[in-house]
C-alpha cells in the first residue's frame, strides 16, 4: 500500500501537502500572532507612542526575561512534562548573585558562570528525577520549588544580603549606544532574539524533532530509536539555564528581593498554553511560545493603559487569559 | 492438582497454598494503593517518635496529638476534593483563592450576629458551587486544559479579593468559632470530626454511586468514556462542584478558627499546591483513575506529622520546606518504583 502512494505522490503532491501543512500550522498556531497584533495596535491607539522605537524597545527589553523563561518551558512542555520549578530558580538566581558578588565588579563574570552551572543542574536534577526515577514532573518540579525557596533563605538567614554590581546590572539594563533613530538597543533585546533563533535551529534538528516525537507519543518514540529519558532531561536542563539567564536580566531591571521569580513559572506556561502549546506534550512551535510571552506582556501593557491598575488586575487578566485559550482552543478544532 | 487431598498433600503443596494465602492476603491489603503510604506513615511517626525523643520532648501526647489532628484538617478537607478532580484527571488550582474569598464571606454574612450562621453558611456553600460550575464549564465548554482554566479562577478571585478587602474581616460569632474550632471530645476536635464526615461521604460518593464510577472512568480514559455513552461534561463539571464545595468548606472552619476572614489565609497555606502535594503522597496517580480518598487521607497525615516535628525540634521554616521538598519527591519516587515492580 506504501508503494501504491510513493507511485502516486510525485512532486507536485507532496508540495501541495507541504502547503497544506503550513497553513494548517498557521491556523493552529498563528492564531496568537493577530491576538499580539490586534494588542500591539490597541495599545498604539490608546497611547500613539508606544509603537515608536524607543517605548517599544523597552516593551521588548521588559518583555525579554518571561519570553526567553516561555521558550524554556516550551522544551519541558512539549515533551510532556511540567517545569514548576524556574520562578524559584530565578529567585536564587538573583538571591544567590547579590550574596556572592557584594557589589564587587571583578565578581561578575565567575559568579554569572556559576548561575548558569546551578540553573543546568537544577535542570539536571529535575529531568533525573523525572525520568529515571519516573516521578511525575509536576511533583518534581514542585518539591523543587520548596527545596531552593528553602535552601537560599536559609543560606541567606531569611532575607536576601549583599548587593549587584553595576556591571552585572548593566546586561539587564544597558545595550549598545549611539545607534541612530533607535538610540539603544538593549543587551536582553539582543539576548531573547539570538536565544529565540538558537530555539528554532534547535527544534529544526534531530533533538527538537525527538523532542516532540517524545511528547507526542513516548512508546511509538522509543521503539523508534529515540533516547526518550535523554531528551527529556536535556529539555530540563535549557529550561534550568535559561531560567538562570532571565533571572540575570531580572536582577538587572529591579531590585534584590525574595519576590523577584514569584508566580513566574505560571507566567511561563500561561504564556506558552497562549500560543497554541499543548499541554501533555507533542504540539506547539517554539515560536508561538515566544509570542504568547509577548502577548503576555502586551496584555500587562493594555491593562495599565486601561486604568485597571492594582485590584482588579488579576480578575480582567484571568478572564482575558481563560477567554484567549479559549479562543485558541475553538481554533484549533476548526483547523483540524 | 486440585484432586490432592489437603490432608495428604505433601509439605510442598502446603506450602504453595500458604504461599497462596499470603499472596491473597497481599492482593487484598499490601496490594492496595493505600498500603505504602500508610506503611509510610508508620514509618514517619516511628521516626518521628524516636527522634522527638531524643530531643527530650514529648511525641504521643495528648495535647500533641490534638494538635496534629487539629492541623490536618484545613489540608485535609481541601485535598479530600482535590482527590476527586485529579483522579478525573483534572485538577484545581483555584482552591487557595476559594478558601481565601469563602472565609471572607464567611465573616462577611455572620456579621456577628448568631441568626446569620446558618445563611452565611448556605451563601458560602452556594458560592463554592458556583466557583466550581464555573470551572467545570470553562473545562469542558470551551475546552481551556485544567491547569489554564483554574490558574485563571485563581486569578479572578484573587482579584475580586483583593478589590474587596485590604485587611482581615471580623464579624465570625464567638459561639461558631467555639464550636467549630475549638471544641473537643476527648482527643477529637470537633473540627475533626467535620473532616471525617466530609471524607466518608466523599469516599461513599467515590465508591458505590454511579458519579464515583463515572470519575475512575473518564480518569482512566476520557475518550473510552465518551465513546460507552457516558456524558463526560457532566461528570467533570460535577466532579469541580464537589471540590470547590470542599474548599469552601475548608474557607468556613478557618474563618471559625481564626475568628475572622482574612484575605491571605488561603495561598500563605499554599493549599493548592500543597493540596496536590498530598494527594500525590496518598497514592493517585496525576494522570487520573488510580487512587482513592484513604490513601489521601494517608498523604495528609505525613504532611501533618512532619509539620508537627519540625514546631517541636523548632527548625526554621527554611529547612522545613527543604526537607518537606525532599519528603514528598522521595515518597512519590519510591511508589513509582513499586508501580515498575508489579507491571
Amino acid at each position: 500500500m506504501s508503494t501504491e502512494n510513493v507511485a502516486a505522490s510525485g512532486f507536485g503532491a507532496d508540495e501541495q501537502d507541504r502547503g497544506r501543512r503550513f497553513l494548517s500550522a498557521l491556523a493552529s498556531t498563528g492564531t496568537i500572532f493577530i491576538l499580539l497584533l490586534i494588542l500591539w495596535v490597541w495599545i498604539t491607539i490608546l497611547n500613539p507612542t508606544f509603537a515608536e522605537p524607543g517605548p517599544f524597545l523597552a516593551y521588548l527589553k521588559r518583555s525579554a526575561p518571561l519570553v526567553i523563561l516561555a521558550a524554556g518551558a516550551y522544551f519541558v512542555l512539549v515533551s510532556g512534562n511540567f517545569d514548576l520549578s524556574v520562578g524559584s530558580l530565578v529567585t536564587v538566581m538573583v538571591v544567590v548573585a547579590a550574596r556572592l558578588i557584594e557589589g564587587e565588579p571583578s565578581r561578575t563574570w565567575p559568579v554569572i558562570l556559576l548561575l548558569l552551572v546551578i540553573g543546568a543542574v537544577v535542570g539536571f536534577a529535575n529531568g533525573f528525577i523525572s525520568t529515571i526515577l519516573r516521578v511525575p514532573s509536576f511533583i518534581t518540579t514542585l518539591g523543587m520549588l520548596l527545596i531552593l525557596n528553602g535552601a537560599v533563605f536559609w543560606w541567606t538567614g531569611g532575607a536576601p544580603r549583599g548587593a549587584l554590581s553595576d556591571n552585572f546590572r548593566s546586561i539587564g539594563r544597558q545595550g549598545i549606544e549611539g545607534i541612530p533613530w533607535i538610540e539603544q538597543l538593549p543587551w536582553s533585546v539582543l539576548l531573547m532574539f539570538a536565544i529565540g533563533a538558537a530555539s528554532v535551529l534547535l527544534m529544526r534538528a534531530d533533538f527538537g524533532r525527538q523532542l516532540i516525537a517524545t511528547g507526542d507519543n513516548e512508546r511509538a518514540a522509543r521503539l523508534s530509536g529515540v533516547r526518550v529519558d535523554r531528551v527529556r532531561i536535556l529539555a530540563f536542563v535549557l529550561s534550568g539555564v535559561l531560567a538562570a539567564v532571565a533571572g540575570i536580566l531580572l536582577g538587572g531591571f529591579g531590585g534584590v528581593s525574595a519576590q523577584v521569580g514569584k508566580g513566574l513559572e505560571f507566567d511561563a506556561i500561561t504564556a506558552c498554553v497562549l500560543g497554541g502549546v499543548v499541554l501533555g506534550g507533542g504540539r506547539g512551535s517554539v515560536v508561538a511560545a515566544m509570542a504568547g510571552a509577548l502577548t503576555l506582556e502586551a496584555l500587562f501593557t493594555w491593562l495599565n493603559l486601561q486604568g485597571i491598575s492594582g485590584a482588579l488586575e488579576d480578575t480582567v487578566q484571568g478572564v482575558i487569559i481563560i477567554g484567549a485559550v479559549g479562543f485558541a482552543a475553538y481554533r484549533l478544532r476548526g483547523a483540524r | 492438582m486440585t484432586v490432592v487431598d489437603p490432608s495428604e498433600s505433601s509439605p510442598g503443596t502446603r506450602a504453595a497454598a500458604r504461599k497462596e494465602r499470603v499472596a491473597g492476603w497481599r492482593v487484598g491489603v499490601l496490594a492496595s494503593p493505600a498500603a505504602p503510604v500508610y506503611g509510610a506513615l508508620i514509618g514517619i511517626i516511628v521516626l518521628a517518635w524516636i527522634v522527638v525523643t531524643i530531643d527530650g520532648g514529648e511525641f504521643l501526647t495528648t495535647g500533641n496529638i490534638v494538635n496534629m489532628l487539629q492541623r490536618s484538617v484545613a489540608l485535609g478537607i481541601v485535598s479530600l476534593g482535590q482527590t476527586v478532580v485529579i483522579l478525573l484527571g483534572s485538577l484545581d488550582l483555584s482552591v487557595a483563592a476559594l478558601i481565601s474569598l469563602s472565609s471572607l464571606v464567611t465573616a462577611q454574612q455572620m456579621d456577628g450576629q448568631p441568626g446569620n450562621v446558618i445563611p452565611a453558611i448556605l451563601i458560602v456553600l452556594a458560592m463554592g458551587a458556583g466557583v466550581g460550575l464555573a470551572n467545570g464549564l470553562i473545562i469542558t465548554k470551551l475546552r481551556v486544559n485544567a491547569f489554564i482554566a483554574t490558574l485563571g479562577m485563581a486569578l479572578i478571585l484573587g482579584g475580586i479579593i483583593e478589590n474587596g478587602w485590604s485587611g482581615p474581616q471580623g464579624g465570625v460569632t464567638d459561639a461558631f468559632s467555639q464550636d467549630l474550632g475549638y471544641t473537643r471530645f476527648g482527643v477529637i476536635p470537633m473540627s475533626f470530626i467535620l473532616f471525617a464526615v466530609v471524607a466518608v461521604v466523599i469516599w461513599f460518593i467515590l465508591r458505590s454511586t454511579r458519579f464515583g464510577y463515572r470519575v475512575y472512568a473518564v480518569g482512566g480514559s476520557e475518550d473510552v468514556s465518551k465513546l460507552s455513552g457516558l456524558r463526560t461534561h457532566r461528570t467533570i463539571i460535577g466532579a469541580h462542584i464537589v471540590c470547590s464545595l470542599t474548599a469552601v468548606i475548608t474557607g468556613i472552619f478557618l474563618a471559625s478558627r481564626l475568628k475572622a476572614g482574612t484575605p491571605t489565609v488561603g495561598l500563605d497555606g499554599g493549599y493548592d499546591l500543597e493540596s496536590i502535594a498530598a494527594v500525590v503522597l496518598g497514592g493517585t496517580a496525576l494522570t487520573g483513575g488510580r487512587g482513592g480518598v484513604i490513601g489521601t487521607i494517608g498523604g495528609v497525615f505525613i504532611l501533618a506529622v512532619l509539620d508537627n516535628v519540625f514546631n517541636q525540634l523548632e527548625f526554621n521554616s527554611f529547612v522545613r520546606d527543604v526537607v518537606r521538598g525532599i519528603v514528598i519527591i522521595a515518597a512519590v519516587a519510591i511508589y513509582a518504583r513499586r508501580q515498575e515492580k508489579k507491571a
